[in-house]
């Protein structure tokens, strides 16, 4: 078991013939992911890595029956691909692109409120189920099936995550990077109540950072909703006030979004958290009682 | 991206927006000759600087003759203006705005944010104007009214006579403050806003509205399609290094520690900047060197990173992914001999191939220290720095 994905889904890529697109589809065909087409406006015909593109992602839908689609298409074109995605029926959006201006992200959101499609992202690695599914650029090689469920906002972070639960011999469930912008399409609450719905996840693994409040709303969820042990760790602690760092959402404004807060809630909850970065793996085995 | 008030008064002006009347000076000369052009009695002049708290640092000045212009112009052109929410240096002082001083009434405040929370852009609005709005929501959160846009629909004309009735306008007040927030609203979606305050926004005692005060922050992700704005960037504001930073398309913010970090990945980067200070140590900056780590950028990092003077040791820390670390290796080796390192330097390799990159350092003959593990390298780069000192 895993959520969302895993050997049975089937995913496309809007963007298949750029470098990107080509790049990462490579890894995921080679990791055994079932990719089963691209879409690039004006090539449809056409084949790509032995995957048939199309002109658009309804025909790519009809022609291939995915359910998924990943997204490697420039800023300045998500808004428009994320929504002729949902709009041609694909059940999970999974959009890698960094660097989409938070209005068009605003518009994004409350059109996929009012319908049945989750979007992941923008400005994330992806998802992955080790050994099933892997969608997005995070290295396949580092992750081991296994019982820890990761939700991170951050990338190389979640690799770190990963690296250390597969070291520690705990293994995932399923990685999600839900991104580190500041209109996520998914959240920490919505990845925790699929943790807490899935058999194969026992314990999860929650790495945050500072700005906004989505850990805090995280913490106020756990608490009311959530029986399976969490671990925490948020990154920030020596960011300064004010300043972006790197992350689009990772900025401590009006005083508001501090590390420290956040571990506060975090505690109230009964969240175990870690202070370390280079606990993290130590810290989910003895969730489990390892 | 931020703007100076000028800027952001020159964007209300062109949304029929009532901003007071004014121009900008570079010079004593200039400021004399605005002043006198704008005629009156009294003038404000005004600091541009890219920070708050100007009125208590004494960036904003009141002069009752063309002389206390001259003087308040001379003081300010060319000095640095110290705030609370500047660094000790301050920012520079290069232009100054030159208004006719504003007969004021009431003092209120109006302001359009992002909400991250609800996923919508928040209007608020306040009688307590003219006051720091942080502290007017943290002693009295009620006297902040809000309300809030939807996407769907817009602002709806209704939401702003409720809160110009609310914040206690007569009839002919709230139908200028209904135009006002809807064209600011408009603005703030035209431009890609993330933040807009009128603070104050005063009611003359003539009894219109005006936005004494203005401040905007875009979007840095939709700078791309806003060639206008882009164009008002004003970098002596900014610091330095985070300029020079950009040209490379790294992501850099200076701190005043003296371990130089060098990390691919902004979660990552802070992760490692708070287990140097975990360990006792100081981060002397933010530095994400991004995905796609070429020779050529880890050199340029580099650089950054010992152009500050008080770096005493840099850790590199890196998790290869896609890429792999006997080509990261390759290029810090690369850079290191490049820029000319002279400092202690302990790399983390961890990821695809970090055994063979490892091995590659070790046998560059560069005096590189290896790391394995965070807390490793952390300690290792405390210890060295330690030694330096």
């Amino acid at each position: 078991m895993s959520v969302l994905v895993d050997r049975s889904t089937r995913v496309i890529c809007q963007g298949l013939t750029g470098k990107q697109g080509s790049f990462h589809t490579e890894q995921a065909l080679a990791y055994g992911t079932r990719m089963v087409g691209g879409v690039t406006p004006g090539k449809g015909g056409q084949t790509h890595l032995g995957l048939p593109v199309l002109n658009t992602v309804r025909e790519a839908v009809r022609a291939t029956g995915a359910d998924t689609s990943v997204l490697y298409v420039p800023a300045a074109f998500c808004e428009d691909s994320i929504i002729e995605a949902c709009d041609a029926g694909i059940r999970l959006i999974v959009c890698i692109t960094e660097g989409i201006p938070t209005l068009d992200m605003l518009q994004v959101k409350a059109y996929l409120e009012r319908r049945s499609c989750r979007l992941i992202g923008p400005n994330c690695p992806g998802i992955i189920t080790p050994g099933e599914c892997k969608i997005g650029i995070m290295p396949g090689a580092i992750h081991r099936p296994g019982k820890v469920g990761i939700v991170s906002r951050s990338g190389t972070l979640t690799y770190e995550a990963v690296h250390q639960t597969t070291e520690v011999g705990v293994g995932q469930s399923t990685c999600i990077g839900i991104g580190g912008d500041p209109i996520p399409g998914t959240t920490f609450v919505d990845v925790l109540a699929l943790f807490e719905d899935d058999p194969a996840t026992e314990v999860i693994l929650m790495v945050g950072e500072i700005g906004g409040t989505a850990e805090e709303e995280a913490a106020a969820y756990i608490l009311a909703h959530v029986s399976k042990p969490v671990v925490a760790y948020i990154a920030g602690v020596t960011a300064p006030k004010g300043k972006r760092m790197g992350h689009a959402g990772a900025i401590i404004a009006g005083g508001k979004g501090t590390a420290e807060e956040k571990y506060a809630a975090l505690e109230a909850a009964g969240v175990r958290t870690i202070r370390s970065p280079a606990e993290m793996g130590q810290a989910v085995a003895e969730g489990l009682g390892h | 991206m931020n703007i100076h008030e000028y800027q952001t008064k020159q964007l209300f002006a062109q949304y029929g927006a009532p901003v007071p009347p004014g121009d900008v000076a570079l010079s004593v000369d200039e400021a004399r000759a605005v002043a006198s052009r704008l005629g009156g009695e009294r003038w404000v002049v005004k600091a541009q600087v890219h920070a708050g708290g100007r009125g208590k640092a004494g960036g904003v000045v009141l002069a009752s003759s063309l002389a206390e212009v001259e003087a308040a112009a001379r003081r300010l052109l060319g000095s640095r203006l110290v705030t609370h929410q500047t660094d000790e240096q301050g920012q520079p002082v290069n232009t100054l705005l030159i208004e006719q001083a504003s007969a004021i009434a009431r003092e209120l405040y109006l302001g359009a944010v992002i909400d991250r929370a609800s996923r919508r852009i928040v209007l608020m609005a306040s009688t307590q104007g003219g006051m720091d709005i942080e502290q007017v929501a943290q002693a009295t959160p009620e006297l902040i009214l809000r309300t809030v846009i939807d996407p769907l629909v817009g602002l709806q004309p209704y939401q702003c006579r409720e809160l110009g009735f609310a914040l206690g306008l007569d009839a002919a007040q709230v139908r200028q403050f209904s135009s006002l927030v809807q064209a600011l609203a408009r603005m703030f979606q035209e431009r890609d806003l993330s933040l807009l305050e009128v603070n104050p926004l005063v009611v003359s005692d003539g009894a219109d509205l005006v936005c004494l005060d203005g401040k905007v922050n875009i979007d840095d992700n939709a700078l791309y399609r806003q060639p206008a704005l882009r164009a008002l960037r004003d970098t002596t504001q900014e610091n330095a290094k985070e300029v020079r930073a950009r040209e490379f398309d790294l992501s850099y913010i200076a701190l005043d520690g003296n371990i130089g970090c060098m990390v691919n990945g902004a979660g990552l980067a802070m992760a490692t900047m708070d287990l140097i200070k975990l360990h006792g140590g100081t981060p002397a900056n933010f530095l994400d060197v991004g995905g796609g780590t070429t020779a050529e950028r880890v050199a340029e990092a580099f650089k950054l990173i010992l152009s500050d003077s008080r770096v005493k040791g840099v850790l590199v820390n890196i998790f290869g992914g896609i890429v792999r670390c006997d080509l990261i290796a390759e290029g810090i080796i690369a850079a290191v001999g490049e820029v000319g390192v002279t400092v202690p330097v302990v790399v983390r390799l961890e990821g695809t191939n970090a055994e063979l990159g490892s091995q590659k350092l070790r046998e560059s003959g560069l005096s590189i220290i290896s790391a394995r593990g965070l807390t490793d390298a952390a300690q290792k780069v405390i210890a060295a720095v330690g030694d330096g000192a």
